[in-house]
Protein backbone atom coordinates (compact mmCIF):
# COMPACT_ATOMS: atom_id res chain seq x y z
CA UNK A 1 0.00 0.00 0.00
CA UNK A 2 1.29 3.41 -0.83
CA UNK A 3 1.84 5.48 1.83
CA UNK A 4 0.88 9.42 1.94
CA UNK A 5 3.84 11.58 2.76
CA UNK A 6 6.02 15.04 1.83
CA UNK A 7 8.28 14.96 -1.03
CA UNK A 8 11.15 15.21 0.95
CA UNK A 9 10.46 12.29 2.91
CA UNK A 10 9.69 9.71 -0.08
CA UNK A 11 13.36 10.81 -1.87
CA UNK A 12 15.19 10.42 1.38
CA UNK A 13 14.11 7.30 1.77
CA UNK A 14 13.41 5.60 -1.48
CA UNK A 15 16.22 6.81 -3.93
CA UNK A 16 19.69 6.59 -2.88
CA UNK A 17 23.11 7.43 -4.32
CA UNK A 18 23.91 5.31 -6.93
CA UNK A 19 20.43 4.05 -7.74
CA UNK A 20 18.49 3.63 -11.25
CA UNK A 21 15.53 6.28 -11.72
CA UNK A 22 13.42 7.17 -14.10
CA UNK A 23 11.30 10.62 -14.01
CA UNK A 24 9.11 9.94 -17.09
CA UNK A 25 6.51 12.20 -18.49
CA UNK A 26 6.31 12.60 -22.25
CA UNK A 27 6.13 16.51 -22.40
CA UNK A 28 3.57 16.50 -20.21
CA UNK A 29 3.37 15.53 -16.20
CA UNK A 30 6.70 15.66 -15.69
CA UNK A 31 7.84 15.41 -11.81
CA UNK A 32 9.92 18.70 -12.17
CA UNK A 33 9.30 18.33 -8.04
CA UNK A 34 10.56 15.17 -7.72
CA UNK A 35 13.57 16.25 -9.41
CA UNK A 36 14.29 19.26 -7.63
CA UNK A 37 13.89 17.58 -4.21
CA UNK A 38 16.63 15.10 -5.58
CA UNK A 39 18.52 18.29 -6.15
CA UNK A 40 18.29 20.00 -2.88
CA UNK A 41 19.28 16.38 -1.37
CA UNK A 42 22.78 16.16 -3.07
CA UNK A 43 22.18 12.70 -4.65
CA UNK A 44 25.12 11.58 -6.83
CA UNK A 45 25.97 8.86 -9.00
CA UNK A 46 22.44 7.98 -10.47
CA UNK A 47 21.59 6.63 -13.56
CA UNK A 48 19.06 8.88 -15.12
CA UNK A 49 16.39 7.00 -17.35
CA UNK A 50 14.14 8.42 -19.49
CA UNK A 51 12.32 8.41 -23.34
CA UNK A 52 12.69 12.72 -23.64
CA UNK A 53 15.30 13.85 -21.07
CA UNK A 54 14.17 17.47 -21.34
CA UNK A 55 14.80 20.73 -18.49
CA UNK A 56 14.30 18.78 -15.30
CA UNK A 57 17.34 16.24 -16.61
CA UNK A 58 19.43 19.11 -17.81
CA UNK A 59 18.84 20.81 -13.92
CA UNK A 60 20.06 17.64 -12.42
CA UNK A 61 23.27 16.51 -14.96
CA UNK A 62 24.47 20.31 -14.31
CA UNK A 63 24.34 19.91 -10.49
CA UNK A 64 25.89 17.29 -10.36
CA UNK A 65 23.22 14.09 -9.67
CA UNK A 66 23.91 11.87 -12.55
CA UNK A 67 26.70 9.22 -14.04
CA UNK A 68 24.35 7.70 -16.62
CA UNK A 69 22.19 8.61 -18.54
CA UNK A 70 19.99 6.07 -20.74
CA UNK A 71 17.83 7.81 -23.22
CA UNK A 72 16.46 8.53 -26.61
CA UNK A 73 15.77 12.10 -27.53
CA UNK A 74 17.32 14.90 -25.13
CA UNK A 75 16.13 18.48 -26.07
CA UNK A 76 14.28 21.65 -25.06
CA UNK A 77 10.74 20.54 -26.68
CA UNK A 78 9.91 23.11 -29.54
CA UNK A 79 13.07 25.10 -28.15
CA UNK A 80 16.07 23.48 -29.14
CA UNK A 81 19.09 21.81 -27.12
CA UNK A 82 19.95 21.18 -23.70
CA UNK A 83 22.98 23.22 -22.78
CA UNK A 84 24.20 21.07 -19.58
CA UNK A 85 23.65 18.04 -21.42
CA UNK A 86 25.44 19.07 -24.16
CA UNK A 87 27.94 20.47 -21.57
CA UNK A 88 28.03 17.22 -19.79
CA UNK A 89 29.11 14.59 -23.33
CA UNK A 90 31.08 17.33 -24.94
CA UNK A 91 33.35 18.57 -22.17
CA UNK A 92 32.29 16.41 -18.91
CA UNK A 93 31.28 19.34 -17.02
CA UNK A 94 30.59 18.92 -13.59
CA UNK A 95 31.20 15.49 -14.09
CA UNK A 96 31.47 12.78 -17.11
CA UNK A 97 28.13 11.69 -18.46
CA UNK A 98 28.28 8.11 -19.91
CA UNK A 99 25.28 7.99 -22.44
CA UNK A 100 23.48 4.64 -23.33
CA UNK A 101 21.06 5.60 -26.28
CA UNK A 102 17.98 3.86 -27.91
CA UNK A 103 15.21 5.22 -30.23
CA UNK A 104 11.72 5.80 -28.83
CA UNK A 105 10.39 2.86 -29.95
CA UNK A 106 12.88 0.90 -28.38
CA UNK A 107 13.19 2.48 -25.19
CA UNK A 108 9.14 1.74 -24.64
CA UNK A 109 9.60 -1.55 -25.92
CA UNK A 110 12.01 -2.03 -23.21
CA UNK A 111 9.83 -1.01 -20.00
CA UNK A 112 7.44 -2.87 -21.64
CA UNK A 113 9.32 -5.74 -20.98
CA UNK A 114 10.73 -4.70 -17.40
CA UNK A 115 6.68 -4.08 -16.58
CA UNK A 116 5.50 -7.77 -18.16
CA UNK A 117 8.78 -9.44 -15.61
CA UNK A 118 10.19 -10.55 -19.65
CA UNK A 119 13.91 -10.56 -19.81
CA UNK A 120 14.01 -8.55 -23.44
CA UNK A 121 11.95 -7.02 -25.51
CA UNK A 122 12.12 -7.34 -29.59
CA UNK A 123 11.05 -4.59 -32.42
CA UNK A 124 11.26 -4.24 -35.74
CA UNK A 125 14.09 -1.41 -35.36
CA UNK A 126 17.29 0.30 -36.43
CA UNK A 127 17.63 -0.77 -40.16
CA UNK A 128 20.57 1.07 -41.75
CA UNK A 129 20.58 3.06 -38.31
CA UNK A 130 24.58 3.46 -36.73
CA UNK A 131 22.96 3.23 -33.30
CA UNK A 132 23.47 -0.81 -32.69
CA UNK A 133 27.35 0.16 -33.55
CA UNK A 134 28.11 2.03 -30.65
CA UNK A 135 25.47 0.59 -28.25
CA UNK A 136 26.05 -2.79 -27.20
CA UNK A 137 22.98 -3.51 -25.82
CA UNK A 138 21.28 -3.21 -29.08
CA UNK A 139 21.15 -6.56 -30.57
CA UNK A 140 19.64 -8.69 -33.74
CA UNK A 141 17.57 -11.65 -32.95
CA UNK A 142 16.41 -14.38 -35.21
CA UNK A 143 13.02 -14.86 -35.41
CA UNK A 144 12.39 -18.77 -34.49
CA UNK A 145 9.61 -18.92 -36.31
CA UNK A 146 10.43 -16.99 -39.56
CA UNK A 147 13.61 -16.76 -39.75
CA UNK A 148 13.69 -12.80 -40.03
CA UNK A 149 15.95 -10.84 -37.89
CA UNK A 150 14.31 -8.79 -35.35
CA UNK A 151 16.01 -6.21 -33.02
CA UNK A 152 16.22 -7.47 -29.23
CA UNK A 153 17.05 -5.01 -26.28
CA UNK A 154 17.05 -5.58 -22.48
CA UNK A 155 14.06 -4.59 -20.25
CA UNK A 156 14.41 -1.83 -18.54
CA UNK A 157 14.00 -2.55 -14.27
CA UNK A 158 14.92 1.20 -12.57
CA UNK A 159 15.53 0.72 -9.09
CA UNK A 160 13.04 3.84 -8.68
CA UNK A 161 10.16 4.90 -10.74
CA UNK A 162 8.85 9.05 -10.52
CA UNK A 163 5.94 10.33 -11.75
CA UNK A 164 3.68 13.28 -11.31
CA UNK A 165 -0.44 12.30 -12.02
CA UNK A 166 -3.55 14.47 -11.20
CA UNK A 167 -5.22 12.84 -8.43
CA UNK A 168 -4.64 10.30 -5.88
CA UNK A 169 -6.87 9.23 -3.04
CA UNK A 170 -6.00 8.58 0.19
CA UNK A 171 -5.13 4.94 0.09
CA UNK A 172 -2.92 5.83 -2.77
CA UNK A 173 -4.38 5.08 -5.60
CA UNK A 174 -3.36 7.31 -8.35
CA UNK A 175 -5.47 8.57 -11.76
CA UNK A 176 -3.85 9.75 -14.37
CA UNK A 177 -5.28 11.17 -17.77
CA UNK A 178 -4.27 12.70 -20.99
CA UNK A 179 -1.27 11.89 -22.76
CA UNK A 180 0.28 9.52 -20.11
CA UNK A 181 3.15 8.52 -22.46
CA UNK A 182 5.25 5.53 -20.90
CA UNK A 183 4.04 6.16 -17.56
CA UNK A 184 2.45 2.85 -16.40
CA UNK A 185 5.31 0.76 -17.85
CA UNK A 186 7.79 2.61 -16.31
CA UNK A 187 5.80 2.41 -12.73
CA UNK A 188 4.84 -1.43 -12.91
CA UNK A 189 8.38 -1.79 -14.37
CA UNK A 190 10.30 0.01 -11.39
CA UNK A 191 11.36 -1.48 -8.22
CA UNK A 192 9.75 1.20 -6.20
CA UNK A 193 7.59 3.73 -7.04
CA UNK A 194 7.02 7.74 -6.21
CA UNK A 195 3.99 9.12 -7.20
CA UNK A 196 3.69 13.33 -6.83
CA UNK A 197 0.08 14.51 -7.42
CA UNK A 198 -1.81 17.72 -7.68
CA UNK A 199 -4.07 16.57 -5.13
CA UNK A 200 -5.66 13.99 -2.75
CA UNK A 201 -9.02 13.47 -3.22
CA UNK A 202 -11.96 11.56 -1.08
CA UNK A 203 -12.93 9.93 -4.42
CA UNK A 204 -11.00 9.01 -7.62
CA UNK A 205 -14.62 8.45 -9.74
CA UNK A 206 -11.65 7.53 -12.51
CA UNK A 207 -13.63 6.16 -15.35
CA UNK A 208 -13.62 2.74 -16.22
CA UNK A 209 -10.65 2.17 -18.74
CA UNK A 210 -8.64 4.95 -16.94
CA UNK A 211 -5.31 4.72 -16.02
CA UNK A 212 -4.93 4.21 -12.50
CA UNK A 213 -2.15 2.93 -10.82
CA UNK A 214 -3.52 0.62 -7.73
CA UNK A 215 -1.97 1.93 -4.34
CA UNK A 216 -0.80 -1.52 -3.97
CA UNK A 217 1.90 -0.87 -7.05
CA UNK A 218 3.24 2.34 -5.55
CA UNK A 219 5.40 3.26 -2.75
CA UNK A 220 4.73 6.62 -1.46
CA UNK A 221 2.32 9.31 -2.57
CA UNK A 222 2.98 12.86 -2.28
CA UNK A 223 0.58 16.20 -2.82
CA UNK A 224 2.66 18.50 -4.90
CA UNK A 225 0.10 20.67 -6.65
CA UNK A 226 1.74 22.31 -9.51
CA UNK A 227 4.22 19.89 -9.33
CA UNK A 228 4.63 19.34 -12.88
CA UNK A 229 5.80 22.97 -13.66
CA UNK A 230 6.98 24.30 -16.36
CA UNK A 231 5.38 21.20 -17.75
CA UNK A 232 1.84 20.86 -17.85
CA UNK A 233 -1.19 18.48 -15.72
CA UNK A 234 -3.92 18.03 -18.16
CA UNK A 235 -6.81 19.92 -16.64
CA UNK A 236 -4.84 22.11 -14.21
CA UNK A 237 -2.71 23.98 -15.83
CA UNK A 238 -1.30 24.60 -18.80
CA UNK A 239 2.79 24.32 -19.86
CA UNK A 240 4.74 27.46 -19.14
CA UNK A 241 6.19 27.56 -22.43
CA UNK A 242 7.57 31.63 -21.93
CA UNK A 243 9.76 29.31 -19.36
CA UNK A 244 11.14 27.06 -21.56
CA UNK A 245 11.91 29.73 -23.59
CA UNK A 246 13.86 31.58 -21.24
CA UNK A 247 15.61 28.40 -19.99
CA UNK A 248 17.49 28.25 -23.62
CA UNK A 249 18.97 31.69 -21.80
CA UNK A 250 19.50 30.62 -18.08
CA UNK A 251 21.37 27.87 -19.04
CA UNK A 252 23.58 28.66 -21.57
CA UNK A 253 26.52 29.58 -19.24
CA UNK A 254 27.95 27.42 -16.30
CA UNK A 255 27.60 30.68 -14.12
CA UNK A 256 24.19 32.25 -15.12
CA UNK A 257 22.93 27.90 -14.56
CA UNK A 258 24.68 27.46 -11.27
CA UNK A 259 23.36 30.84 -9.85
CA UNK A 260 19.51 30.30 -11.41
CA UNK A 261 19.78 26.68 -9.21
CA UNK A 262 21.44 28.01 -6.10
CA UNK A 263 18.96 30.58 -5.47
CA UNK A 264 15.25 29.15 -6.71
CA UNK A 265 16.11 25.33 -5.99
CA UNK A 266 18.99 24.94 -3.47
CA UNK A 267 18.10 28.12 -1.70
CA UNK A 268 14.52 27.20 -1.36
CA UNK A 269 13.05 24.77 1.13
CA UNK A 270 10.60 23.19 -1.28
CA UNK A 271 8.75 23.46 -4.26
CA UNK A 272 6.49 26.23 -3.07
CA UNK A 273 9.26 27.74 -2.26
CA UNK A 274 10.98 27.23 -5.55
CA UNK A 275 7.52 28.53 -7.34
CA UNK A 276 7.67 31.58 -5.65
CA UNK A 277 11.19 32.50 -6.08
CA UNK A 278 11.20 32.03 -9.81
CA UNK A 279 7.86 33.41 -10.26
CA UNK A 280 9.15 36.65 -8.19
CA UNK A 281 12.02 37.33 -10.42
CA UNK A 282 10.02 36.36 -13.86
CA UNK A 283 7.79 39.34 -12.89
CA UNK A 284 10.72 41.67 -12.31
CA UNK A 285 12.04 40.72 -15.32
CA UNK A 286 9.28 41.18 -17.65
CA UNK A 287 8.92 44.94 -16.01
CA UNK A 288 12.21 45.73 -17.23
CA UNK B 1 8.10 25.41 -48.39
CA UNK B 2 5.73 24.71 -45.81
CA UNK B 3 2.90 25.00 -48.84
CA UNK B 4 4.82 23.08 -51.03
CA UNK B 5 5.11 20.30 -48.36
CA UNK B 6 1.49 20.46 -47.60
CA UNK B 7 0.75 19.58 -51.19
CA UNK B 8 2.72 16.95 -51.50
CA UNK B 9 0.46 15.43 -48.54
CA UNK B 10 -2.74 13.96 -49.96
CA UNK B 11 -6.19 13.85 -48.64
CA UNK B 12 -7.10 10.56 -46.54
CA UNK B 13 -3.28 9.70 -46.04
CA UNK B 14 -2.20 8.10 -42.48
CA UNK B 15 0.43 11.25 -41.60
CA UNK B 16 3.25 10.46 -38.74
CA UNK B 17 4.30 13.72 -37.99
CA UNK B 18 7.48 15.20 -36.17
CA UNK B 19 7.40 18.81 -34.29
CA UNK B 20 8.29 21.86 -36.11
CA UNK B 21 8.35 22.46 -40.27
CA UNK B 22 6.44 18.97 -40.48
CA UNK B 23 4.12 19.98 -38.15
CA UNK B 24 3.31 23.13 -39.56
CA UNK B 25 2.84 21.40 -42.79
CA UNK B 26 1.03 18.57 -42.08
CA UNK B 27 -1.70 20.92 -40.41
CA UNK B 28 -1.27 23.67 -43.35
CA UNK B 29 -2.49 20.45 -45.48
CA UNK B 30 -5.09 19.98 -43.09
CA UNK B 31 -7.05 23.52 -43.21
CA UNK B 32 -6.92 23.45 -47.18
CA UNK B 33 -6.87 20.87 -49.72
CA UNK B 34 -6.64 17.51 -46.86
CA UNK B 35 -9.58 17.41 -44.06
CA UNK B 36 -9.31 13.92 -43.99
CA UNK B 37 -5.60 13.83 -43.45
CA UNK B 38 -4.97 11.73 -40.13
CA UNK B 39 -2.17 13.46 -37.75
CA UNK B 40 -0.48 10.76 -35.60
CA UNK B 41 2.52 12.56 -33.41
CA UNK B 42 4.39 10.49 -31.55
CA UNK B 43 3.35 11.40 -27.72
CA UNK B 44 -0.09 9.28 -28.58
CA UNK B 45 -2.70 11.39 -29.91
CA UNK B 46 -4.17 10.01 -33.20
CA UNK B 47 -6.25 12.15 -35.67
CA UNK B 48 -5.07 15.27 -34.04
CA UNK B 49 -6.65 18.53 -35.20
CA UNK B 50 -4.99 21.42 -33.27
CA UNK B 51 -6.20 24.61 -34.24
CA UNK B 52 -2.94 25.99 -33.07
CA UNK B 53 0.40 24.09 -33.88
CA UNK B 54 1.86 22.50 -30.74
CA UNK B 55 5.25 23.66 -29.47
CA UNK B 56 6.44 20.51 -28.47
CA UNK B 57 5.16 16.98 -29.40
CA UNK B 58 2.72 16.47 -26.59
CA UNK B 59 1.11 19.63 -26.21
CA UNK B 60 -2.29 19.50 -24.56
CA UNK B 61 -3.84 20.72 -27.80
CA UNK B 62 -2.95 17.68 -29.48
CA UNK B 63 -4.88 15.39 -26.65
CA UNK B 64 -7.83 17.73 -26.77
CA UNK B 65 -8.57 17.58 -30.31
CA UNK B 66 -7.55 13.39 -30.87
CA UNK B 67 -9.93 11.16 -31.71
CA UNK B 68 -8.10 9.05 -29.35
CA UNK B 69 -4.81 9.42 -27.12
CA UNK B 70 -3.17 6.34 -26.63
CA UNK B 71 0.67 5.27 -24.75
CA UNK B 72 3.75 5.45 -26.06
CA UNK B 73 4.49 1.70 -26.60
CA UNK B 74 0.99 1.67 -28.22
CA UNK B 75 1.71 4.27 -30.53
CA UNK B 76 5.23 3.03 -31.87
CA UNK B 77 3.70 -1.14 -31.64
CA UNK B 78 -0.04 -0.93 -32.67
CA UNK B 79 0.11 2.02 -35.72
CA UNK B 80 3.52 2.32 -36.48
CA UNK B 81 5.43 -0.88 -36.87
CA UNK B 82 2.36 -2.69 -37.47
CA UNK B 83 2.44 -1.00 -40.98
CA UNK B 84 -0.53 1.30 -40.13
CA UNK B 85 1.30 4.76 -41.16
CA UNK B 86 1.50 6.02 -45.08
CA UNK B 87 3.40 9.01 -44.51
CA UNK B 88 6.51 9.53 -42.32
CA UNK B 89 6.98 13.63 -41.92
CA UNK B 90 10.52 14.17 -40.26
CA UNK B 91 12.73 17.14 -39.94
CA UNK B 92 16.44 16.63 -39.89
CA UNK B 93 19.94 18.18 -38.69
CA UNK B 94 21.88 16.59 -41.97
CA UNK B 95 21.05 14.71 -44.67
CA UNK B 96 22.95 13.14 -47.23
CA UNK B 97 22.28 12.22 -50.67
CA UNK B 98 20.16 9.25 -50.15
CA UNK B 99 18.35 10.95 -47.67
CA UNK B 100 19.89 9.29 -45.04
CA UNK B 101 19.36 11.44 -41.47
CA UNK B 102 21.64 12.58 -38.81
CA UNK B 103 20.07 14.12 -35.48
CA UNK B 104 22.85 12.72 -33.41
CA UNK B 105 26.34 14.68 -33.44
CA UNK B 106 28.25 16.68 -35.54
CA UNK B 107 32.20 17.24 -36.09
CA UNK B 108 34.36 14.76 -33.67
CA UNK B 109 33.51 11.10 -32.98
CA UNK B 110 30.30 9.37 -31.25
CA UNK B 111 32.14 9.44 -27.84
CA UNK B 112 33.61 13.07 -28.21
CA UNK B 113 31.45 15.10 -30.39
CA UNK B 114 31.86 18.55 -31.42
CA UNK B 115 28.36 19.34 -30.97
CA UNK B 116 26.33 16.86 -29.62
CA UNK B 117 22.30 16.65 -31.07
CA UNK B 118 19.35 15.53 -29.39
CA UNK B 119 19.49 11.78 -30.60
CA UNK B 120 17.38 9.80 -32.31
CA UNK B 121 13.91 10.20 -31.18
CA UNK B 122 10.63 7.97 -32.75
CA UNK B 123 12.88 8.51 -36.17
CA UNK B 124 14.47 5.43 -36.90
CA UNK B 125 11.49 3.33 -36.57
CA UNK B 126 8.91 6.21 -38.72
CA UNK B 127 11.72 5.95 -41.36
CA UNK B 128 11.32 2.24 -41.98
CA UNK B 129 7.74 1.45 -41.04
CA UNK B 130 6.20 4.30 -42.64
CA UNK B 131 5.07 3.46 -46.37
CA UNK B 132 7.28 6.22 -47.31
CA UNK B 133 8.95 9.80 -45.46
CA UNK B 134 9.37 12.99 -46.81
CA UNK B 135 12.00 14.89 -44.92
CA UNK B 136 11.74 19.00 -44.35
CA UNK B 137 14.66 20.59 -44.27
CA UNK B 138 16.47 24.14 -45.00
CA UNK B 139 18.67 23.53 -47.33
CA UNK B 140 22.64 24.73 -46.85
CA UNK B 141 26.42 23.32 -47.61
CA UNK B 142 25.77 22.57 -44.01
CA UNK B 143 22.62 20.75 -43.94
CA UNK B 144 22.94 18.66 -47.37
CA UNK B 145 26.04 17.07 -46.87
CA UNK B 146 28.38 14.81 -48.65
CA UNK B 147 29.19 12.76 -45.77
CA UNK B 148 27.21 12.13 -42.79
CA UNK B 149 28.48 12.61 -39.37
CA UNK B 150 26.18 9.41 -38.07
CA UNK B 151 23.55 7.64 -39.92
CA UNK B 152 20.75 8.17 -37.08
CA UNK B 153 17.59 6.84 -39.31
CA UNK B 154 18.13 5.51 -42.79
CA UNK B 155 16.76 7.28 -45.53
CA UNK B 156 17.30 3.94 -48.07
CA UNK B 157 17.53 0.52 -47.76
CA UNK B 158 16.44 -2.50 -48.66
CA UNK B 159 13.19 -3.70 -48.26
CA UNK B 160 10.89 -7.27 -47.93
CA UNK B 161 12.49 -9.52 -45.66
CA UNK B 162 12.57 -13.54 -45.26
CA UNK B 163 15.16 -15.08 -43.61
CA UNK B 164 18.66 -13.95 -41.75
CA UNK B 165 16.97 -10.50 -42.94
CA UNK B 166 15.26 -7.69 -41.30
CA UNK B 167 11.32 -7.04 -42.64
CA UNK B 168 11.33 -3.80 -44.58
CA UNK B 169 7.41 -2.52 -45.85
CA UNK B 170 8.52 1.04 -46.19
CA UNK B 171 10.03 2.90 -49.64
CA UNK B 172 12.36 5.02 -47.40
CA UNK B 173 12.85 8.70 -48.06
CA UNK B 174 10.93 9.19 -51.14
CA UNK B 175 11.00 12.94 -51.15
CA UNK B 176 12.48 15.94 -49.94
CA UNK B 177 10.93 19.37 -50.01
CA UNK B 178 13.23 22.51 -49.31
CA UNK B 179 13.26 26.11 -49.02
CA UNK B 180 14.90 26.07 -52.00
CA UNK B 181 13.19 23.05 -54.35
CA UNK B 182 12.12 19.21 -54.18
CA UNK B 183 14.65 16.50 -54.37
CA UNK B 184 12.68 12.98 -55.49
CA UNK B 185 14.74 9.91 -55.19
CA UNK B 186 15.29 8.08 -58.13
CA UNK B 187 13.92 4.27 -57.78
CA UNK B 188 17.14 2.76 -60.02
CA UNK B 189 19.95 4.51 -57.66
CA UNK B 190 18.12 5.82 -54.45
CA UNK B 191 19.65 8.83 -55.35
CA UNK B 192 18.37 11.90 -54.72
CA UNK B 193 17.56 14.22 -58.04
CA UNK B 194 16.18 17.90 -57.84
CA UNK B 195 12.91 17.93 -60.22
CA UNK B 196 11.26 21.19 -59.01
CA UNK B 197 12.62 24.85 -57.84
CA UNK B 198 10.54 27.33 -55.79
CA UNK B 199 9.81 30.13 -57.80
CA UNK B 200 12.52 32.63 -58.65
CA UNK B 201 15.37 29.68 -57.65
CA UNK B 202 17.22 28.70 -60.48
CA UNK B 203 18.74 25.15 -60.32
CA UNK B 204 22.52 26.56 -59.84
CA UNK B 205 21.11 28.32 -56.69
CA UNK B 206 20.52 24.55 -55.28
CA UNK B 207 23.38 23.13 -56.86
CA UNK B 208 25.57 25.92 -54.51
CA UNK B 209 23.38 24.98 -51.46
CA UNK B 210 24.26 21.08 -51.56
CA UNK B 211 27.20 19.50 -50.49
CA UNK B 212 27.20 16.77 -52.98
CA UNK B 213 27.44 16.93 -56.87
CA UNK B 214 23.41 17.19 -57.15
CA UNK B 215 21.81 15.67 -59.81
CA UNK B 216 19.16 17.58 -61.74
CA UNK B 217 15.73 16.21 -63.80
CA UNK B 218 15.97 17.20 -67.40
CA UNK B 219 12.83 18.30 -67.19
CA UNK B 220 13.18 20.57 -63.99
CA UNK B 221 9.64 21.58 -62.66
CA UNK B 222 8.84 24.89 -60.78
CA UNK B 223 6.52 24.26 -58.52
CA UNK B 224 3.67 26.81 -58.68
CA UNK B 225 2.91 30.17 -56.21
CA UNK B 226 1.76 29.34 -53.46
CA UNK B 227 -2.07 30.54 -53.89
CA UNK B 228 -4.48 32.91 -51.91
CA UNK B 229 -6.24 30.57 -50.03
CA UNK B 230 -2.95 28.58 -48.67
CA UNK B 231 -1.28 32.06 -47.61
CA UNK B 232 -4.61 33.24 -46.01
CA UNK B 233 -4.77 29.68 -43.89
CA UNK B 234 -0.90 29.71 -43.01
CA UNK B 235 -0.79 33.47 -41.85
CA UNK B 236 -4.23 32.19 -39.75
CA UNK B 237 -2.17 29.54 -38.17
CA UNK B 238 1.00 31.41 -37.18
CA UNK B 239 -0.93 34.20 -35.85
CA UNK B 240 -3.17 31.70 -33.73
CA UNK B 241 -0.15 29.48 -32.57
CA UNK B 242 2.16 32.68 -31.75
CA UNK B 243 -0.98 34.30 -30.00
CA UNK B 244 -1.17 31.26 -27.70
CA UNK B 245 3.04 30.57 -26.92
CA UNK B 246 3.53 34.27 -26.81
CA UNK B 247 6.36 33.62 -29.56
CA UNK B 248 7.34 31.17 -32.68
CA UNK B 249 7.42 27.77 -32.97
CA UNK B 250 10.85 25.30 -33.24
CA UNK B 251 12.09 22.45 -34.25
CA UNK B 252 12.26 19.22 -32.17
Amino acid sequence: MATLVSLREAAAELVHDGDSVALEGFTHLIPFAAGHELIRQRRRGLTLIRMTPDLIYDQMIGMGCAARLIFSWGGNPGVGSLHRFRDAIQTGWPAPLEIEEHSHADMAARYQAGASGLPFAVLRGYVGSDLPKHNKKIKAIECPFTGEILTATPALRPDVAILHAQKADRRGNVLMYGIIGIQKEAALAAKKVIVTVEEIVDELNAPLNACVLPSWVVSCVCAVPGGAHPSYAHGYYKRDNAFCMAWDGISRERETFRAWMERHVMGTADFAGYRRSSEAEAKVSSHR
Amino acid sequence: MTVAAARWLRNGSVCFVGIGLPSAAANLARLTHAPDVVLIYESGTIGAKPQVLPLSIGDGELAETADTVVSVPEIFRYWLQSGRVDVGFLGAAQIDKFGNINTTFIGGSYDAPKVRLPGAGGAPEIATAAKEVAILLKQSKRTFVEQLDFVTSSGYFERGGGKGRAKVRGRGATTVISDLGVLISDPATNELVLTAVHPGVSAEQVRNATGWELLVAAKLEITPKPNGCELAALRDLHARTAAAHGGGVGAE
